[in-house]
């Protein structure tokens, strides 16, 4: 019988070695998977590189993993934010490796992974700072960049709703980058607010189907005013 | 110099966005044109992180944080939006899906080369987020920004002296003093306020506008 259930998140990264890639899915707040990165800092993993379209907000979360020293290097789109202390002062003290890439360019290279795509030409960046040293091709009179996919050893995804086999829901715009991360790591950990019966998802509507998720977790629903889901009074 | 007030440029940006487009506001400034969109026209919003179809900001005490838009504020959905991953979303730029994006700008050259994600400066931290993306992939990109900056040089330059975000992407210019167009031959004034004259527009602008 498949059951991808774990019991809890600290159990699902039991075996996140050092020097792992680690993806994490969300946009600012919305669909990071807090309990997963917590279990991260408690479970020990060190020089990590962690994919993330952000480098942390305030001190808990990614910018707790941050300041615990864990993190070698990030891969992200847009690190400086009002309250992204922790990574500006272990930046400026060169102590974390920065690899900024366009958002649409992150996306499109963890698809990539995903995908089995060795490779892709985009428009995006072209010209830029971030586009040096690259290789760039002209394609019916338009200027393309060539660039990698961003495979990792494990992506944490947050969605609303799983079942046994890994299948997966999102809500609303906490969804961002948790269907691409899934596809492209060896190993995927998703927290939903509900496991649901084998067969009670409807087919037409799953948006992550479970050949892309390894472990699933059930976490509660916990009321903030920054993110995540506001719990009604 | 008469000058069109934050609301009237915004007001004045929502005249040339046609019924039935798609369309993304960038952060900061863009974002007022929201609030200036007739309601005889059906304009349908889209925000990079994963949403088509985007409403105003909710009532208090109804903001949800998982419905944000990119500037990571609480937003609402319209009947008949969407949500969809990151990929999808950038694909929906970069495949040349969305009719218009509108963006702030540091600078923006006679040819529309556009810089606006960064200043360069030594100590600087960079961050791009999704503004190249949106730059090049829009059929039409509109930027918004102040004319001169605040030390009085012109914001409209022959080359951009920042690191670019694009290369001639932008279609149209939106200031407190005028509309100009990005040309084949340059800037082409389209509108600029009343009660000023075009000689004292070409003052303050740092390439030559054609009438």
């Amino acid at each position: 019988m498949i059951n991808k259930v774990h019991p809890s998140a600290e159990t699902a990264l039991r075996d996140v070695p050092d020097g792992a890639t680690v993806m994490i899915g969300g946009f600012g707040t919305a669909g990071l998977p807090n309990e997963l990165i917590d279990a991260l800092i408690t479970q020990g993993a060190k020089e990590l590189t962690i994919v993330n379209n952000n480098a942390g907000n305030g001190d808990t979360g990614l910018a707790a993993l941050l300041a615990a020293g864990r993190v070698r290097k990030i891969i992200c789109s847009f690190p400086r934010q009002a309250d992204s202390h922790h990574f500006d002062r272990l930046y400026r003290a060169g102590k974390l490796e920065l690899e900024l890439v366009p958002q649409g360019n992150l996306a499109e290279r963890i698809r990539a992974a995903g995908a089995g795509i060795g490779g892709f030409f985009t428009p995006t960046g072209y010209g830029t700072l971030l586009a040096d040293g690259k290789e760039t091709r002209e394609i019916n009179g338009r200027m393309y960049v060539l660039e990698a996919p961003i495979h990792a050893d494990f992506a944490l995804i947050k969605a609303e709703q799983g079942d046994r086999w890994g299948n997966l829901l999102y809500r609303k715009t906490a969804r961002n980058f948790g269907p691409v991360m899934a596809m492209a790591a060896r190993t995927t950990v998703a927290t939903v607010h509900e496991i649901v019966e084998l067969g009670a998802l409807d087919p037409e509507a799953i948006v992550t189907p479970g050949i892309f998720v390894q472990r699933v977790v059930k976490v509660g629903r916990v009321a903030t005013g920054a993110g995540g889901f506001k719990q009604l009074a | 110099m008469n000058r069109w007030t934050r609301d009237e440029m915004a007001q004045r940006v929502a005249r040339d966005i046609d019924d039935g487009a798609v369309v993304n506001l960038g952060i900061g400034l863009p974002t007022l044109v929201a609030n200036h969109l007739p309601a005889d026209k059906e304009v349908v919003l889209h925000s990079e992180n994963g949403v088509v179809g985007m409403g105003p900001a909710p009532a208090a005490g109804n903001e949800d944080y998982d419905l944000i838009n990119a500037g990571k504020q609480p937003v609402t959905l319209l009947p008949g939006g969407a949500y969809f991953h990151h990929a999808d979303s950038f694909a929906m730029m970069r495949g040349g899906h969305l009719d218009v994006c509108v963006l702030g700008a540091f600078q923006v050259s006679e040819r529309g080369d556009l810089a606006n994600w960064h200043t360069g400066a030594a100590d600087a931290i960079p961050a791009v987020g999704g503004a190249m993306d949106l730059a090049i992939g829009a059929k039409r990109t509109y930027v918004m920004m102040e004319h001169t900056t605040k030390k009085g040089d012109s914001k409209i330059v022959p080359a951009c002296t920042y690191p670019l975000t694009g290369i001639a992407c932008v279609s149209r210019i939106y200031t407190e003093l005028a509309v100009m167009e990005v040309t084949a031959t340059g800037l082409k004034l389209v509108d600029q306020v009343a009660g000023n004259g075009f000689d004292e527009l070409q003052k303050v602008t740092g390439t030559p506008l054609s009438r």
